[in-house]
């Protein structure tokens, strides 16, 4: 039997440490959603789609923008010393990925902005544009814009791809966490966040065509969803003990029930059956699976930060 | 390409270029990291000796700002050598405690019940001479008792003495260490001391019973142990506890509690047995040799493991390392003894296995002190009136008692007891006395048959909270107090002096005696302007500059030959001026004149209980710190160590809270948590002493964890000293959930009706 | 200060975990009310009464490969003088990605500046001329030892030389700086 103490109780750090709260898996969440919905647009403008985007569609990428800043203002909230967060601008650390999130959020912005500009409805552009009159450089920058359709469309997968895998990359590569220590963290994160953007997208006045367009798409998405979580739990369980240790946090561990219930249950296996069977039946997908899988989506990243942090590394030289 | 263009890239380009490297060498020359320096060092440094536990180590006391930042060892210093236990370096949280007592305050309602009214020193003080003179004119001076722990009792016990009253206690006597000096006293003439004249540093084979060296964090006796350590020692740890030292130990005897002077003397038998003893030491100094070996021939190691559960290999073993490094073999003397009533008994088998191995006066043993010589400042002579402290029943009992016994104080003080009352009022200088004297229902009633009741402290103890008049003393940091000049190895001088003024209206106890002593019939007595100018008296005597004393904090005196082999005179003040084996005094007096087992003197735990016993924690010093809030940030409540088979059976979890309930059925009046360890016998239970406490004003540690005291409500007298055996209390468990589930039923019932 | 690489030993036979380290260092690095950025820990093994017990004083490693380095955004948690491991408050955004990233848990924010906080291995007393940290110059059982790895007569590098020695979690690639002796 092992018997260990210790003197030390540093808040948030013992007896487990614990000091990243719900603003992280809050803007996990946005920020891979906003992540999929620059994907999926700039995928779509990649299409040769030839009908009209319904206004809601159109409307859809505004949403990077505003989500991306109220995500970006928890981040803050979550900041011990949040009156230096300008330091984060001084400089770029190759290999700190939260110093590339960074400046990948700064580069979000005109990235989604334009691309939002670009598939907004023509009727609103043109009042936008007459309002817009005294200021010559808006028309040029949407002129610039107007022509390079390809490029902001490229521009935003990628970015869009940044954003939703950095975040992966940064939990995925802290040895100390063996929970998220894993390769496929960082895939697995775009994956959800494509997927919860697609879902968000169903949430609103679509038209039939665009609704049965995203309900495949997102079937497609589950599916490589639980493809991933399988092999990054396989990666984990096969790994040393360390990561074995941690894997238990979700297999018997305290958050067993809700990942499984929450994350695979409800938010992956029950949305994906019902939008298999939409698929089969020819129905339009209605909104209910869209929840299931924002519901899972936050889940699996609440899971994540806060299960994560509860584990470390356990193997220990002084106690053989 | 147009060239406008090309420019336009090509600008765009450098300067990307630029801001990126500027970004990715993050601005290199326009700001680096300098290092943050804390800013603790002082302006000032003044040196002092500390006063958070007894040992009194040389420190140097940093102050910034007029704060103290941070306290130090003082290199100079003979006991600390400039290292500092936890307890030192967390002086500043007693400094700025926030519940420390502030004003002098009176009892504005009935004794006890806590509420004071805060009034002017001189209120105060006219208040206890009042009490003082009305005490004597009716009763005698005698009427009145000191309790005292704490080097500013210098100057009560110089006033009571003065005022002609016998009766000054100190419960590190009959409480603590009283059993120890005696049985050494007995022995070789000589007590054991503190600090502790054992030469632990140069022991090649160390025996510790019931010593929890590195627990117990007298800091030199701690730095003598991990340099005995360090030179390869050998350490044998007997303790029904696996101690840090027995983690240390080659050889660790868990020993059934009770028991040891069964160990000790089966060690005597197989040393004497085998003829392993230092034959030349015993022929040169010993008396009573025949009779000690025949005495010992039917303790073998077979006998001892029936009644202390030792493998009798390891006793055999055991006392062969023990031979095979002597003289320098040092069976330490232990330092809180008072544990079965048997105290001085095992203390003398100890001083005589130590003198079987030709310890005493030998390198690695027991080293000969010697003290700077500081002649006593010349006062009038003390008032003879006083007689004989009332201590006793009978004069006749604990005949070799050579101090008074705090408990028997505290008997007398309670009419039926012993006749009427012979003690009407009390005085206590910082000792605690409800946690510390065992039976505390007896001082709560003690406290209650009193006319008068004065504390001086510094914090809001529960003494404090008792009192009549309370007088809130200034911390060893703000005052100046009696000159420190022990014996030791290396003997010297130290000062302690005011590293910061007082804060809020505390003052320093030399002030306090004066000012009372002037009001009570006495200032010949105090004849100084204050204490620093009575040190100076006292070294320029001495023919030493006290300026130089301020500034080093210590003045060095000269060595004198440390072992018999250097030129130590061998003296011992016994009655045959040898090393008593075989104890005349004893016989004389009716006792064993030798250490002998009897098997009444240990009783078994009933069924379901665990005998209690506690010690110490090295962050703290018992209940003195324990609301210090820097050090209880190490350990801010005890547990309950539970044998892990013991807590199976029990059915109880690592981190239960459990309350205890003892064999009269006294149960503790707050929780502790368990601790599950495979560290105690199984016939135990352990904890740290201090915590629990009920004083409501010490806000930090009041219901934190579970008093021992409070359960230790039989103890074993000593007849031959006093001493009060504390470690005869059995304990069972209560869960906390189920008591404090009956209590809700309970409030509730009533609630109800 | 002329070392190049600092580390610090810990002599686990003579540690007796009494703490003064840590009280020692909360007072000379004013660590806030509450937080230590050294500890005692100490891990038993066995059964009674086959008992072995390990007293540990520990404290930030200062890595070779330090993972609160790398993950740091700001550059606040930085590569130090002498191969110590620093944070410079003053760019410091309190993200916690370097008390994540640690795997001894090493690290704490300091409440009062929002800026991470841990052992510097005294680097003020260094750079004064001092030779000590504060917890090697106030240990009561003289167990913690500091000096240069670099240099193989420095009293770390003979005790690393001579005696078994082990580092915690030394399969997390981190390649810490803060030794015990056996």
């Amino acid at each position: 039997m092992n018997e260990i103490t210790t003197t030390r109780q540093n808040h948030l750090i013992d007896p487990v440490m614990h000091v990243w709260g719900w603003e992280i898996p809050v803007y996990l969440f946005l920020g891979g959603m906003v992540a999929g919905i620059m994907i999926l647009t700039g995928t779509r403008l990649l299409g040769r789609g030839r009908e009209e985007p319904s206004t809601a569609m159109g409307l859809l990428p505004w949403t990077a923008p505003v989500a991306i800043t109220l995500g970006m203002f928890f981040l803050w909230l979550d900041l011990a010393h949040p009156f230096n967060a300008w330091r984060f601008y001084l400089t770029l650390k190759i290999s700190s990925p939260m110093s590339w999130g960074a400046w990948i959020l700064l580069g979000i912005y005109p990235a989604s902005m334009l691309l939002a500009w670009l598939t907004t409805p023509e009727s609103l552009k043109a009042r936008v544009r007459s309002r817009m009159e005294a200021f010559p450089r808006f028309a040029r920058v949407e002129a610039w814009a107007e022509e390079r359709v390809r490029l902001l469309a490229w521009v935003n997968i990628v970015m869009g791809g940044a954003l939703g895998v950095y975040t992966g990359v940064l939990l995925g590569t802290m040895a100390a966490r063996p929970l998220w220590s894993s390769a496929l963290l960082g895939p697995l994160f775009l994956v959800s966040g494509l997927s919860t953007g697609a879902a968000f997208m169903l949430l609103h006045r679509l038209t039939d065509r665009e609704r049965i367009l995203l309900g495949r798409t997102d079937m497609g998405l589950i599916s490589v969803e639980l493809v991933l979580l399988a092999l990054w739990m396989i990666g984990l369980a096969a790994g040393g003990a360390v990561s074995q240790a941690g894997l238990q946090v979700i297999l018997g561990g305290p958050y067993t029930a809700a990942f499984w219930t929450l994350v695979v249950a409800l938010g992956l296996v029950v949305p994906l059956l019902g939008e298999w069977l939409e698929h089969k039946h020819g129905a339009v997908p209605g909104r209910g699976t869209a929840v299931l899988v924002l519901i899972g989506g936050f889940a699996l990243r609440w899971i994540l930060v806060f299960g994560g942090q509860a584990t470390g590394w356990v193997t220990d030289l002084a106690m053989r | 390409m147009k060239r406008r263009e090309f420019i336009r890239v090509a600008s765009v380009g450098v300067a990307g270029t630029a801001a990126l490297g500027g970004v990715t060498t993050d601005w290199y020359g326009l700001y680096g990291n300098p290092t943050v320096d804390p800013g603790t060092d002082g302006d000032r440094v003044v040196p002092s000796f500390c006063e958070l536990c007894f040992w009194k180590c040389g420190i140097l006391a940093h102050v910034k700002d007029g704060r103290v930042t941070k306290i130090k060892g003082n290199p100079r210093d003979p006991l600390s050598q400039g290292q500092l236990c936890p307890r030192g370096a967390g002086g500043t949280g007693l400094l700025y405690d926030p519940d420390r007592l502030k004003r002098p305050m009176i009892r504005r309602d009935r004794r006890g019940s806590q509420e004071f009214q805060e009034v002017s020193w001189d209120d105060a003080l006219d208040v206890v001479a009042e009490n003082f003179e009305k005490i004597k004119a009716n009763h005698g001076a005698s009427a009145l008792a000191l309790f005292l722990h704490g080097y500013g009792g210098n100057w009560m016990r110089h006033l009571f003495q003065a005022y002609g009253s016998p009766n000054i206690a100190a419960p590190s006597y009959a409480q603590c260490r009283g059993p120890r000096d005696v049985g050494f006293n007995l022995t070789y003439g000589w007590g054991v001391g503190s600090p502790e004249r054992t030469d632990i540093m140069h022991s090649r084979c160390l025996v510790l019973i019931g010593s929890h060296l590195g627990e117990n964090m007298h800091n030199t006796q701690v730095q003598e142990f991990a340099e005995a350590v360090r030179r390869g020692a050998t350490v044998i740890t007997v303790d029904p506890r696996y101690s840090v030292a027995a983690s240390k130990s080659a050889e660790w005897m868990p020993i059934k509690p009770g028991t040891d002077l069964a160990l000790l003397l089966a060690w005597m038998h197989v040393i004497l047995g085998e003829g392993l003893h230092d034959r030349e030491y015993l022929a040169a100094y010993g008396y009573g040799f025949e009779q000690l070996q025949e005495h010992v021939k039917p303790y073998s190691p077979e006998w001892a493991y029936t009644r202390t559960g030792l493998d009798p290999d390891q006793i055999r073993r055991t006392a062969r390392m023990m031979v095979a490094a002597r003289p320098a073999t040092l069976i330490h003397p232990g330092r809180h003894v008072t544990w079965y009533g048997n105290d001085t008994q095992r203390s003398r088998a100890i001083a005589i296995l130590n003198a079987l191995l030709g310890s005493w006066g030998r390198r690695g043993g027991f080293f000969v002190p010697s003290s700077m010589d500081i002649p006593s400042y010349e006062y009038p002579g003390y008032l003879e009136e006083g007689g004989d402290p009332v201590d006793k029943p009978d004069p006749s009992d604990y005949p070799l008692a050579d101090e008074a016994l705090a408990q028997g104080i505290c008997e007398a003080t309670i009419p039926g007891v012993r006749g009427e009352s012979r003690i009407k009022g009390w005085m206590v200088y910082g000792s605690n006395l409800p946690i510390t004297l065992p039976n505390p229902e007896q001082t709560a009633r003690a406290i209650q048959e009193l006319e008068f009741l004065v504390t001086v402290d510094v914090l809001p103890s529960e003494i404090v909270g008792w009192s009549d008049v309370v007088l809130p003393e200034a911390t060893y940091l703000e005052r100046c107090d009696e000159l420190f000049n022990p014996p030791w190895r290396q003997p010297y001088v130290a000062v302690r002096q005011e590293v910061v003024p007082p804060m809020y209206d505390s003052k320093p106890g030399w002030w306090i005696a004066r000012e009372l002593g002037k009001r009570i019939g006495l200032p010949e007595f105090f004849p100084w302007e204050d204490s620093m100018e009575y040190a100076k008296t006292r070294l320029e005597l001495a023919g030493l500059d006290c300026d130089v004393l301020r500034e080093d904090g210590v003045i060095l005196g000269e060595p004198g030959p440390l072992y018999f082999e250097e030129g130590a005179p061998p003296v011992f003040h016994t009655d045959s001026g040898r090393i008593e084996l075989y104890s005349q005094r004893l016989a004389a007096h009716g006792f064993d004149p030798m250490p002998t087992w009897h098997d009444e003197e240990v009783e078994d735990p009933p069924p379901g209980y665990y005998r209690l016993l506690f010690g110490r924690s090295p962050v703290h010093t018992f209940g003195r710190t324990t609301n210090n809030r820097l050090l209880s940030e190490v350990m801010d409540e005890n547990e309950v160590w539970v044998n892990r088979k013991v807590a199976e059976r029990w059915g109880l979890d690592h981190g239960e809270r459990v309350y205890l309930q003892n064999q009269d059925g006294v149960r503790s009046s707050f929780s502790a948590p368990v601790k599950v360890t495979e560290r105690i016998h199984p016939d135990a239970v352990y904890m740290v002493h201090g915590y629990g406490r009920n004083a409501p004003k010490l806000r930090r540690v009041h219901g934190r964890g579970i008093d021992d005291n409070e359960l230790i409500t039989r103890y074993k007298v000593d007849p031959i000293m006093g001493g009060t055996g504390m470690n005869v209390n059995f304990v069972t468990f209560l869960r906390a959930a189920d008591v404090e589930g009956a209590e809700r039923a309970d409030g509730r019932e009533e609630g109800a009706s | 200060m002329n070392a190049s690489r600092y580390g610090m030993v810990i002599d686990t036979r003579t540690c007796v975990g009494c703490a003064a380290c840590v009280i020692g260092c909360k007072a000379e690095n004013d660590v806030a009310e509450d937080y230590s950025r050294d500890w005692i820990r100490t891990l038993l093994t066995g059964e009674y009464p086959s008992l072995r017990m390990a007293i540990h004083s520990e404290r930030c490693n200062h890595c070779d490969h330090a993972p609160c380095v790398q993950v740091c955004p700001t550059g606040a948690s930085h590569r130090g003088p002498a191969g110590t491991v620093q944070v410079n408050p003053a760019k410091c955004s309190g993200c916690k990605a370097c008390v994540a990233a640690c795997p001894y848990d090493a690290r704490f924010i300091d409440p009062r500046s929002g800026a991470a906080e841990k052992c510097t291995f005294c680097m003020h007393r260094l750079e004064k001329g001092l030779h000590t940290t504060s917890c090697q110059e106030i240990c009561p059982t003289r167990s913690i030892y500091f000096g240069d790895l670099d240099d193989p007569s420095s009293q770390v590098s003979r005790l690393l030389a001579t005696r078994e020695w082990y580092v915690l979690k030394p399969d997390a690639g981190t390649r810490p700086k803060h030794f015990y002796l056996k």
